[in-house]
């Protein structure tokens, strides 16, 4: 039997009522706002726009890559300034500002049942923080030299030699400046999203009635503030080495002719750092979208989520291993090669977790209620390019076959399918399920839907042939394609048709953004649950929900997250604030 | 219905795409075929999976989707199901890690008789070395790099007085032997890579790292550099012939030795390695030209 009455709960901490910090002008309440939701709205906004940016170094790359030799201006040099850039916007700048800081900040409040989150002044800085990295970053493209054109992997030595852009100008000094900044930001950001799911949540709310929203930003937050240490340690190494000549990363070398004084250091140890942190941060933008399209497909399937236990096991073992498989980008780093044995075992291992995720999703829209709704299309969708890059990942994970596919475009292909097409499929799905409570209105369907189909087909085909260039044996990271025995005359056409692709998905996203701007205003009006959800952010007493969320009395939470169609029951939802008990239900207790 | 639909079509064209466009990996030259055979397998495996999971989703959204008076099944959990799930998961895994780590351990033992060739990476060209007469390669360190000396071999090493020197130019290798390629870099990250070979592994300045193969054919076969190495990055391409044993040793007859060219007397244009092919011309060419833009 469920246990109905909050008086069977476990509490969570005895928190008090805390009064909050009440805005007194425009400036403190819209700009140097403590408000969670400002705060989200804010981090969304700046990471949008600088997403923007690496959208359209997307495009330079490809008229590069589809039209060799066209475009003058794009010069070797330019060229590796734009993937660099273009890479670490999109995974650090974007993907990881938006989830944690912009999705994080949004819902852990309202869906724990808080009114804000624990410190909002830390909170507050954590953004400001995070946009003076994305500014030191952005001064890089009108610094001497430009930008860091080093790889976003930024390995030394070579990113901070002169055979680089920006490796003996300002680029690769600001580009670990804004990193540091950017880690500084997010452990003020990340402190306050672990400490709110852990201390902040209302009465009633146990951990296991989570929605797996909360538990894959949650997971995922405790993640990055274990692994972006590591990048921290190795910035600050590499801008001693460039700016003071030690040699942490740096061992004997001659470049261009001339003896450096560098010597002693390890190049590899830099990239241990580095992918100490790069393979956590694969799962720091998985495990949010993971909770995230769980609470899509559920809620628009109208079903509950299947094996809601299992899957929250399942984000924290993915968690725990994703920190002891790293040495898998380094199989053929000159590594001891006795590690590929380790690495390749637990990257497998890996996969067992991840799948039972897959069958939990596409088992609960087995015998569902299925509303395809956008955000409900954008979840499919992601399954679909999910388990398509997952499973190219068994390729690369399994040792020897990423021998040959190691630094090819196949290894491009499948982590943009995996760790880029499939999670901004959930943010966009995201977006037009909650945009609702943040505006009260919705967006256009329309305009959803064409940005829905474009996006998705024109996604997978840039990506599912470019997998194809790399069994051929293409290298990934050549400004060229010319001179080169393995590359026929038809992989240049491929090449063209990727990029014209890229052209017809990018520009989609411009209609994305209009549908976002027209809708604040123009949207049909949204009410307070338009899909009819049965977690906490859809009972608030305001839509928008006011400071403070809640209102008068915050809720008390007497089921799990999930109960859709429960037999007995009027409607098909029960929201989680809702007592009495309805029917034999099977919330795992 | 228009989801099902695209949703099957995707599955299908993915798959008349796999069988049918003409990208596909190049002709092997090395004894490295299980690699492309444990490649093989992981496509049967993940393709059965992808079809699967795409095609059963594509029949729920068909068969559950939303009419007038539907309503959801309550269904928390199946613990069996969720059981043979994970069972069958992990025997698929293991299917593609088992075949994957012999083969490893195939590719890091490498065999007593293989000779050992020397690749030295430098932005952006490639130079060799081959073991002398005494077939030991001498010592080398970045520090010794000049001028004169510019792969760093020991000069007071007498084991590397014979060491043949192929700098900037084609390697060649006789056919059906093994050949264990060690590697070094004197200034930044590159990696030793010939798509035909299917292997490939990284340089580290301070560091040599290696590889093992056998060519098993003859023919020509183009070196690219496969790790980020600076502006001149796409242009570092190589050349590696494979020979016959008698063309090989024919080629190897030409070449000059480390006390050849240390000696300043011998050092004359008369002396230059012959056999340059064009491509290689072509590359040393902009090589260059990146090298001056550079300074």
């Amino acid at each position: 039997m469920v246990d109905v009455t909050p008086a069977d709960a476990v509490p969570p901490a005895e928190v008090g009522e805390v009064e909050l910090y009440h805005p007194h002008s425009w400036w403190t309440k819209y700009v140097f706002s403590q408000d969670a939701k400002v705060i989200a709205v804010q981090y969304s906004a700046t990471a949008t726009a600088i997403g923007l940016v690496a959208l359209v170094l997307s495009w330079l790359m490809r008229l590069q890559l589809g039209f060799p030799g066209t475009f003058d201006f794009i010069t070797p040099e330019a060229y590796y300034q734009f993937i660099t850039m273009h890479g670490m916007i999109m995974v650090i700048y974007l993907l990881t500002a938006l989830f944690l800081g912009g999705f994080g900040n949004y819902l852990i409040p309202l869906m724990v049942g808080a009114r804000d989150m624990v410190f909002p002044y830390v909170n507050m800085l954590s953004y400001w923080v995070y946009l003076l990295a994305v500014l030191v970053l952005v001064s890089s493209f009108f610094a001497p030299g430009g930008p860091t054109g080093a790889g976003w992997t930024l390995y030394p030595p070579q990113a901070i030699m002169t055979g680089t852009p920006g490796g003996q100008d300002w680029g690769i000094i600001l580009m670990l400046s804004s990193l540091i900044l950017f880690i500084i930001g997010f452990t003020m950001g990340g402190l306050n999203y672990v400490v709110t799911v852990l201390q902040g949540r209302t009465r009633g709310m146990t951990l296991m009635r989570l929605p797996l929203t909360v538990w894959g930003i949650f997971t995922a937050t405790v993640m990055a503030l274990l692994a972006f240490p590591a990048l921290f340690v190795a910035c600050v190494m590499m801008l001693l080495d460039r700016a003071l000549g030690t040699s942490f990363f740096m061992p004997a070398i001659v470049e261009m002719g001339q003896q450096l004084q560098h010597n002693g250091g390890s190049p590899i140890l830099f990239q241990h750092l580095f992918w100490f942190f790069g393979h956590p941060e694969v799962y720091i933008v998985a495990l949010p979208a993971f909770g995230i399209v769980s609470d899509l497909i559920s809620t628009h399937a109208r079903k509950n989520i299947f094996g809601y236990r299992m899957m929250v096991w399942a984000i924290i073992a993915i968690g725990a291993l994703s920190f002891v498989v790293w040495a898998h980008h380094m199989y053929v780093s000159g590594m001891h090669p006795y590690f590929g044995f380790f690495f390749a075992t637990t990257t497998l291992i890996i996969a067992v977790p991840t799948a039972i995720k897959v069958y939990n999703w596409v088992l609960t829209l087995w015998r569902g209620d299925i509303h395809l709704t956008i955000p409900m299309l954008f979840a499919l969708a992601f399954i679909v390019t999910f388990v398509n890059g997952g499973l190219t990942g068994l390729f690369l994970g399994n040792v020897v076959v990423d021998v040959p596919l190691s630094d090819t475009m196949f290894v491009v292909a499948h982590f943009h399918m995996v760790m880029g097409v499939a999670p901004i499929l959930v943010i966009f799905g995201a977006i037009y399920h909650w945009y609702p409570k943040v505006t009260g209105r919705m967006l256009d369907e329309t305009l959803g839907k064409f940005h829905f189909w474009v996006t998705f087909l024109g996604a997978y085909l840039i990506f599912f042939p470019m997998h194809y260039l790399g069994l051929m044996g293409i290298p990934r990271r050549y400004a060229e394609l010319t001179d080169m025995t393995i590359m026929t005359e038809s992989a240049h056409h491929l090449n063209s048709f990727i990029s014209i692709m890229a052209f017809i998905v990018g520009f989609a996203q411009m209609v994305f953004l209009f549908n976002l701007i027209w809708s604040i205003r123009h949207g049909r009006e949204a009410g307070g649950n338009p899909w009819r959800a049965t977690t906490l952010e859809w009972q608030t007493p305001q839509t928008p929900p006011a400071h403070g969320n809640f209102g008068k009395e915050l809720p008390i939470v007497y089921r799990w997250a999930y109960d859709y169609s429960v037999p007995g029951a009027k409607e098909d939802f029960i929201p989680q604030n809702v007592p009495g008990d309805f029917a034999p239900s099977k919330e795992p207790s | 219905m228009a989801v099902v639909l695209v949703l099957v079509l995707i599955v299908v064209g993915s798959v008349l795409f796999h069988l049918l466009s003409p990208w596909w990996w190049t002709p092997i030259a090395s004894n490295w075929d299980y690699i492309d055979n444990t490649i093989i397998i992981s496509f049967w495996i993940t393709g059965i999976v992808f079809a699967a999971v795409v095609l059963f989703m594509a029949y729920c959204v068909f068969r559950f989707r939303h009419r007038e008076g539907n309503r959801a099944v309550y269904e928390p959990e199946n613990k069996r199901l969720e059981s043979w799930l994970m069972i069958v998961t992990a025997i698929g895994v293991t299917a593609l890690l088992v075949p994957g780590l012999f083969v490893w351990s195939r590719f890091v033992t490498v065999p007593s008789d293989a000779t050992e060739v020397e690749v030295v990476a430098q932005q952006w060209q490639w130079s060799f070395r081959l073991p002398g007469k005494d077939g030991k390669l001498g010592t080398s360190d970045t520090r010794d790099v000049t001028a004169d000396n510019p792969l760093g071999v020991a000069p007071k090493d007498p084991n590397g007085q014979d060491d043949v020197l192929v700098e900037a130019a084609d390697l060649h290798l006789p056919v059906g032997k093994p050949i264990k390629v060690l590697l070094r870099s004197i200034d930044v990250l590159h990696d030793f890579y010939i798509p035909e070979f299917r292997a490939k592994m990284d340089m580290i300045p301070g560091s040599v790292t290696y590889f093992w193969f056998t060519p098993t054919r003859t023919g020509t076969f183009q070196v690219l550099c496969a790790e980020l190495c600076g502006q001149g990055h796409p242009l570092m391409h190589g050349v590696v012939v494979v020979d016959t044993e008698q063309d090989y040793l024919a080629w190897l007859g030409q070449q000059q030795t480390f006390a050849q060219l240390s000696a300043p007397q011998q050092s004359g244009s008369a002396n230059q390695p012959p056999g340059k092919t064009i491509a290689s011309n072509l590359g040393v060419a902009a090589n260059s030209e990146l090298s001056r833009s550079a300074q």
